[in-house]
C-alpha cells in the first residue's frame, strides 16, 4: 500500500554503485519479490525475534504521512495544504513552547561564555554552573556515569521523596536513561529468560502503548494481555489479572506486570485504592512491577490524582515496602515540558537483588552513557526555580498555562467527539491522548478485508488520504476483538484542535454514510 | 616508606575486591532480617537471593564481562573526592585519560558549533548580535529543520530529513563521489547504539550452532560486551603488535577456523582507525579483508569512528564504502556492509551529545524494512546531537565571519594531537620495559608493558590481572586513570595500558611526566 499512490520507480536493488533506492521503493521491491543473490543477511538468516517487532505510532501510517508531506512539497494537489500529525505525543511539534528557564540553563550549558552575559537571570547562571562543575571537563560533550551524573541523580532522589511525601529515595537506585523507554527495555532485557514453559512471561495492559509490544517480540518474551474496562473508563480490574495470569501459567512463567499510568493510549487515572490491589496481587503472585508513570504531571480530571505506585507501596507497610520489587520510570518528553528530542528519562529501582543490580549496571554501560543535555534537562525538571527565585513567576506562568491548556482540550476532545453518533470517547483524566471507540459499518469491514487491511487502518488511511489527519489505528495498541479506536493526541493548539476535531467528524460521517 | 604505601594501596583495593560483594550481601540481610516476621519458614531456610523475583535473570548479560575498570573508576572517583577535601596526595589533580573523551581531558569545545546549539536551544539569542550573523543564520536554518522549530521534538526514526541528506552528501564527498543515499542512513544516539540495533537483527540468540562475529583483539571493549550480550560468540584475531598492529587475512582464517564445533562466523568487526590499537588499515589490506568476507560469506562491520584521526606521514584514512565501491562487481554489488561514524570523536569530539550514524550497504530490502522498525522504537536520536552531526559534516567555510576562529581551534587541536603522538611514542620508547608502536590513528595509546615476574606475582595474590594492578598503582601513586590492557584483549603474556592521546599539550607533558616516574620506580621496586 505504502508504494501504491507514491509513483515511485522501482530501482536496481543491489550495487552501491547504483542509487540506493529509497525506503519506499525498497518496500515495493519487497513486496514485488525481487531478491538478491545469495545475500548474508536475509529473512531466513536473521534474528527471527526482529521479524515480529512492529511499532504501530511509527509504523506504516507515519510512513504514509511523511511521503504525503513530501509530495505536497512537490506540488501535488490534495484536498488539504498540510498534514497534520495527531499520532505521537509530540508537544513541541505541535507548537507549544518551551519553558524559558530550561532553555536559557541548557543555552548556558552549551555555551558556557554567556556566562558573562547580563541578559540571563542570575538563578538560571547558578543552574548552568552546577551543571558544569559535574560534568567531566566542565563540558556537557563529556561522557558521564554509564547510570548517569551523580548529582543529579541526588537531585532525583529528592525530587522523588519530595513528590511521595518524604519517603526515602536512595541515587544510588536512580538509572538516568535515554527516554524512558531505554530504560524500559533494559529491565525487559535483563527478566526475560528461560526456556519454553520457563519463559518469561510479561503481563501488559491492552490497549498497551506498542514499546512494550515491541520489545517483548525482539526478547522473544511471552506476552501475557490483560484487558482494560473501556465502559469503566478504561479502568483496570484486578479479576481481570487474575484470569490473564491463570491462563499464562500453562504456558509460560509469568514474572512481570506492566502498568501504564496515567494511561497511554486510553488516558485513564489510576485510584489509590485500584493501586493497593495491583501491589497485594503483584506480592502473592511473585511479579515484578514496571510501573511506566511518565505522564505523572498530566493529570486533568476533577478527583483524579496521581498517585505514585512507589508511595503507595510504602504506606501499605514493611509487608509489601521491603518485599515488592518494582521500577518506576519518568521522563522529559512529556508533562508540562514536552521536551521529545533531549531523550532525557530515568528509572528508580526498588529492593532489586543487589547482584542483579551489579547486572543491570554492566548492562547499562553498553550504551556508554544518556545524553547529557538530557541529564541536564532533567536535573531542571527535577529542580525548577524556587519561589525566592528571579525565574520563579515565569516559569510557573509557563507551566500552568501549558497544563490548564491541556486540560480544556482534553474535556473538548471529549465532548466533541461524543457528540458524533458512532465514535464515543472516555473522559481523557490523563496524559496526552484519547482513544474513542468507532463503530465501523459492514461494509467498510468487508472492503477493508478485501484490500487486505485491518478495519480501522482502512478508516484512519482513508482520513490521512481525504483529510491530511496522521492518526494510529486501534490495532496498533491492542482492543478487545470486534472493536475498533483510534489514538489521536490532544496536543495541537486548541484552535487547530478544533479543526482537527471538526475535520474526524465530517469524515467520520461521510465514512459512515459510504459504507452503509 | 614506599612499601607501606603500597601496602596501603593493596589493602584499600583487596578491600574493594573482595568485600564489595559482602558488603552488598550484608545490607541485603539487613533488609531480609527486618521483615523477617512476615515470612514463611520456608522462605527462611532457602537461599535468600532465590526469593527474589528478579534472581534468575537473562544469561547473555551474565555473560557480558564485569571489567575491573569500574573498581578503577570508583576509586578514582573517591581520590577526586579527597583532593577536594584537601587530603594531601603526590599530586594536585587527577588525569583520567581512561576514554576518548577530548573535552574530559581538556579540550575546549568548538565555540562555532557550541554557539549555534546555544542558539538552537535559546532562540531568543538570535534576536540580538550577541553572536555572529553565520552563527544565528545556521541555528535559524537548523531550526527549521526541526519539527515545530524545536530542539524539543522528535524527528523521523532515521533523523533529520535535511541532516540526513547532508550526512549522505558528506559521504559522497569523502568518498570521491561514490553515491551515498538518505535512506541508507540511520542516526542513533552514538555509534553503539546502531552498531547494537544491526547486531541485534545479526544475531539470531537461539541459534544453534551460536552466532559467532570476528572481533580484533586488542578491541573496543563495548562492543566485546554488545556481542556478548545479545546472546552471539566473540572470535578474536590477533592484531600484529610488531607491524604496527596490521590486521592479516592469515590470522581472519585461523580466528575462522577456530569456530568449528563452537559457533558459526556470521559478520566481521573491524575497527579502522584502530581502538585502542592505532593502526590505520592500507587500501590493500581492505581489499583482502573485502575479499575473504565475500569468499566466507560474512557481514562486514566497519567501525569507522575515528575517520578523522589519523597522523601516521603517507597514512591516509580510507572508507570500506570507498574501497569496496572501486573493486568494482561483483564485489561492490554484494558485499553486505555496515559503516559507523560518530559526532563523539574527531576534533568536535561531542561525546555527551550522544550522536553517531551506520550506512548500510547492500542490504536485503525486505531486512531493511525490518531494522526500520527496530530503530523506530529507540524513537529517534537527540535532536541537539543530530545538529551537532550536521555541523560535524558542515563547517564554517572560508570567508564567513566565524571560520577564523574555527580555523584557530581546529588547528590548535590538530597540531596538539601530532606533537602528543611523536611526544608519547619518544617517551615511552625511552622507558625500559616499555614499547609503543607508532600512532597512526585513532586518539589512544596502547604501548606494551613489560611487567617484571615479581609484579605479576603481587598482582596474583592480590587476585588483579598484571596490567590492572599495574594502573591501580598508577592512580593511587600519580593520580592518573589508564585502562589496562586486559580490558582490551591481548595475546596471552602481553600485558598494555591505554590512554588517551587528544588532551591539551601541557596535559601530554604532565602525564608522560608522572608515567615516566611512576614506571621507573614500579619497575625499580620489582626488579
Amino acid at each position: 500500500l505504502a508504494g501504491a499512490t507514491g509513483g515511485v520507480a522501482v530501482r536496481p536493488v543491489c550495487g552501491i554503485q547504483r542509487d540506493n533506492g529509497t525506503k519506499m521503493s525498497q518496500d515495493q521491491q519487497a513486496v514485488n519479490g525481487v531478491s538478491c543473490v545469495s545475500k548474508v543477511l536475509t529473512l531466513d538468516t536473521m534474528n527471527p525475534n526482529v521479524r515480529r517487532v512492529e511499532y504501530a505510532v511509527r509504523g506504516p501510517i507515519v510512513q504514509r504521512a511523511v511521503q504525503i508531506e513530501r509530495e505536497l512539497r512537490e506540488g501535488v494537489k490534495k484536498p488539504f495544504t498540510e498534514v497534520i500529525k495527531a499520532n505521537i505525543g509530540d508537544a513541541h511539534a505541535m507548537g507549544q513552547k518551551p519553558i524559558t528557564f530550561f532553555r536559557q540553563v541548557l543555552a548556558l550549558c552549551s555555551y558556557p561564555d554567556l556566562l558573562e552575559d547580563n541578559k540571563f537571570p542570575e538563578d538560571a547562571k547558578k543552574r548552568a554552573r552546577r551543571i558544569l562543575d559535574a560534568c567531566g571537563g566542565h563540558s556537557i560533550g563529556a561522557y558521564s556515569a554509564s547510570q548517569g551524573i551523580e548529582c543529579i541523580r541526588q537531585d532525583v532522589a529528592r525530587y522523588i521523596e519530595r513528590r511521595d511525601g518524604g519517603i526515602p529515595s536512595s541515587p544510588d537506585n536512580i538509572y538516568l536513561s535515554t527516554g524512558a523507554s531505554d530504560a524500559i527495555v533494559t529491565i525487559l532485557k535483563l527478566l526475560v529468560c528461560g526456556e519454553g514453559r520457563d519463559r518469561t512471561g510479561v503481563m501488559i495492559s491492552i490497549p498497551q502503548y506498542p514499546l512494550y509490544s515491541a520489545a517483548l517480540a525482539d526478547l522473544a518474551a511471552v506476552q501475557i494481555s490483560y484487558y482494560l474496562d473501556e465502559e469503566n473508563c478504561w479502568s483496570l480490574n484486578v479479576e481481570e489479572l487474575r484470569r490473564a495470569l491463570k491462563e499464562a501459567k500453562q504456558y509460560c512463567k509469568p514474572r512481570v506486570l506492566c502498568i501504564i499510568n496515567p494511561g497511554n493510549p486510553t488516558g485513564q487515572v489510576q485510584s489509590r485504592q485500584c493501586i493497593e490491589d495491583v501491589i497485594r496481587f503483584a506480592k502473592e503472585e511473585h511479579l515484578f512491577l514496571m510501573a511506566d508513570e511518565v505522564y505523572q504531571d498530566n493529570v486533568y480530571a476533577d478527583g483524579c490524582k496521581f498517585h505514585s505506585f512507589k508511595k503507595v507501596l510504602f504506606e501499605m507497610g514493611p509487608e509489601f515496602s521491603s518485599t515488592v520489587e518494582m521500577a518506576s520510570f519518568h521522563s522529559t518528553s512529556k508533562c508540562y515540558m514536552g521536551e521529545c528530542g533531549f531523550r532525557g528519562g530515568y528509572m528508580e529501582v526498588i529492593n532489586m537483588d543487589p547482584q542483579v543490580k551489579a547486572q543491570l549496571t554492566k548492562l547499562v554501560s553498553v550504551r556508554l552513557c544518556p545524553p547529557v543535555p538530557g541529564q541536564a534537562l532533567l536535573e531542571l525538571v527535577v529542580n525548577p526555580p524556587q519561589p525566592d527565585e528571579p525565574s520563579y513567576s515565569t516559569f510557573m506562568k509557563e507551566r500552568t498555562a501549558v497544563l490548564a491548556a491541556l486540560g480544556e482540550k482534553a474535556r473538548l476532545t471529549e465532548e466533541t467527539f461524543n457528540s458524533v453518533p458512532g465514535i464515543t470517547c472516555n473522559p481523557v483524566q490523563g496524559a496526552m491522548y484519547t482513544f474513542p471507540c468507532i463503530s465501523l459499518p459492514q461494509k467498510a469491514i468487508d472492503k477493508a478485508k478485501e484490500e487486505g487491511l485491518i478495519p480501522d487502518m482502512f478508516y484512519c488511511m482513508k482520513l490521512l488520504e481525504e483529510e491530511g489527519i496522521c492518526l494510529v489505528p486501534g490495532s496498533g495498541f491492542g482492543q478487545k476483538e470486534g472493536t475498533f479506536h483510534f489514538r489521536m493526541t490532544i496536543l495541537p493548539p486548541t484552535e487547530k484542535l478544533k479543526v482537527v476535531l471538526q475535520k474526524i467528524r465530517d469524515f467520520h460521517l461521510r465514512f459512515t454514510q459510504e459504507f452503509s | 616508606m614506599q612499601s607501606l604505601l603500597m601496602w596501603h594501596v593493596l589493602t584499600h583495593f583487596c578491600y574493594i575486591f573482595n568485600h564489595k560483594p559482602c558488603f552488598s550481601y550484608k545490607k541485603l540481610q539487613r533488609r531480609r532480617e527486618s521483615s523477617a516476621h512476615t515470612m514463611s519458614n520456608s522462605d527462611q531456610t532457602g537461599n535468600e537471593s532465590e526469593m527474589y523475583v528478579m534472581h534468575e535473570i537473562c544469561s547473555s548479560v551474565k555473560n557480558m564481562k564485569q571489567l575491573d575498570f569500574s573498581v578503577l573508576v570508583r576509586r578514582a572517583n573517591q581520590i577526586k573526592e579527597e583532593l577536594k577535601q584537601g587530603v594531601k596526595k603526590p599530586y594536585r589533580e587527577l588525569i583520567d585519560v581512561s576514554w576518548g573523551d577530548p573535552h574530559r581531558t581538556g579540550v575546549k569545545p568548538l565555540s562555532f558549533v557550541r554557539q549555534v546549539l546555544a542558539g538552537c536551544l535559546y532562540p531568543q539569542l538570535l534576536e540580538s548580535n550577541r553572536l555572529k550573523v553565520d552563527v544565528r543564520q545556521r541555528a535559524q536554518r537548523l531550526l527549521e529543520t526541526c519539527a515545530g522549530g524545536s530542539v524539543g521534538s522528535y524527528s523521523d526514526t532515521a533523523g533529520l530529513t535535511q541532516t540526513l541528506k547532508k550526512v549522505s552528501e558528506f559521504i559522497t564527498r569523502r568518498d570521491g563521489g561514490v553515491p551515498s543515499h538518505p535512506d541508507s542512513i540511520y542516526i542513533s544516539p552514538g555509534s553503539q547504539w546502531s552498531l547494537t540495533n544491526i547486531l541485534n537483527i545479526l544475531v539470531n540468540p537461539e541459534a544453534s550452532p551460536k552466532t559467532g562475529v570476528l572481533v580484533p583483539a586488542p578491541s573496543h571493549c563495548v562492543t566485546t560486551q554488545s556481542i556478548l550480550g545479545l546472546g552471539a560468540e566473540v572470535l578474536p584475531y590477533y592484531l600484529t603488535e610488531e607491524q604496527g598492529w596490521a590486521l592479516q587475512v592469515e590470522e581472519l582464517q585461523r580466528a575462522f577456523d577456530s569456530a568449528k564445533g563452537v559457533c558459526k562466523p556470521f559478520a566481521l568487526y573491524i575497527i579502522n582507525p584502530g581502538n585502542p590499537a592505532g593502526g590505520v588499515q592500507s587500501r590493500k589490506s581492505m581489499q583482502e579483508v573485502i575479499k575473504f568476507v565475500s569468499e566466507k560469506k560474512l557481514f562486514l562491520l566497519a567501525d569507522e569512528v575515528y575517520q578523522e584521526c589519523v597522523y601516521g606521514e603517507n597514512v591516509e584514512f580510507l572508507s570500506y564504502k570507498r574501497v569496496l565501491a572501486e573493486m568494482g562487481p561483483p564485489l561492490s554489488e554484494t558485499v553486505e556492509l555496515a559503516s559507523f561514524h560518530s559526532a563523539s570523536k574527531g576534533l568536535i569530539g561531542e561525546c555527551g551529545l550522544r550522536t553517531g550514524y551506520v550506512e548500510l550497504v547492500n542490504l536485503d530490502p525486505s531486512v531493511l524494512k525490518l531494522l526500520d522498525n527496530l530503530f523506530s522504537t529507540n524513537s529517534c536520536a537527540p535532536v541537539l546531537g543530530q545538529l551537532t552531526l550536521d555541523l560535524m559534516i558542515n563547517p564554517p567555510q572560508p570567508g564567513d565571519p566565524s571560520y577564523p576562529l574555527f580555523y584557530e581551534e581546529t588547528q590548535r587541536i590538530r597540531t596538539t594531537l601530532i606533537q602528543n603522538v611523536r611526544q608519547v611514542f619518544e617517551v615511552v620508547n625511552s622507558l625500559p620495559g616499555f614499547s609503543c608502536q607508532p600512532v597512526e590513528g585513532g586518539v589512544f595509546a596502547f604501548p606494551r608493558v613489560y611487567i617484571p615476574p615479581k609484579a605479576i606475582q603481587k598482582a596474583k595474590e592480590v587476585g588483579m590481572e598484571p596490567d590492572t594492578f599495574y594502573c591501580v598503582r598508577l592512580l593511587e601513586e600519580t593520580g592518573v586513570l589508564a585502562r589496562p590492557g586486559s580490558e582490551f584483549g591481548q595475546k596471552d603474556g602481553t600485558h598494555h595500558i591505554r590512554f588517551c592521546i587528544m588532551t591539551p599539550q601541557h596535559i601530554m607533558e604532565e602525564l608522560l611526566r608522572r608515567l615516566s616516574i611512576f614506571h621507573t620506580k614500579f619497575m625499580k621496586e620489582f626488579s
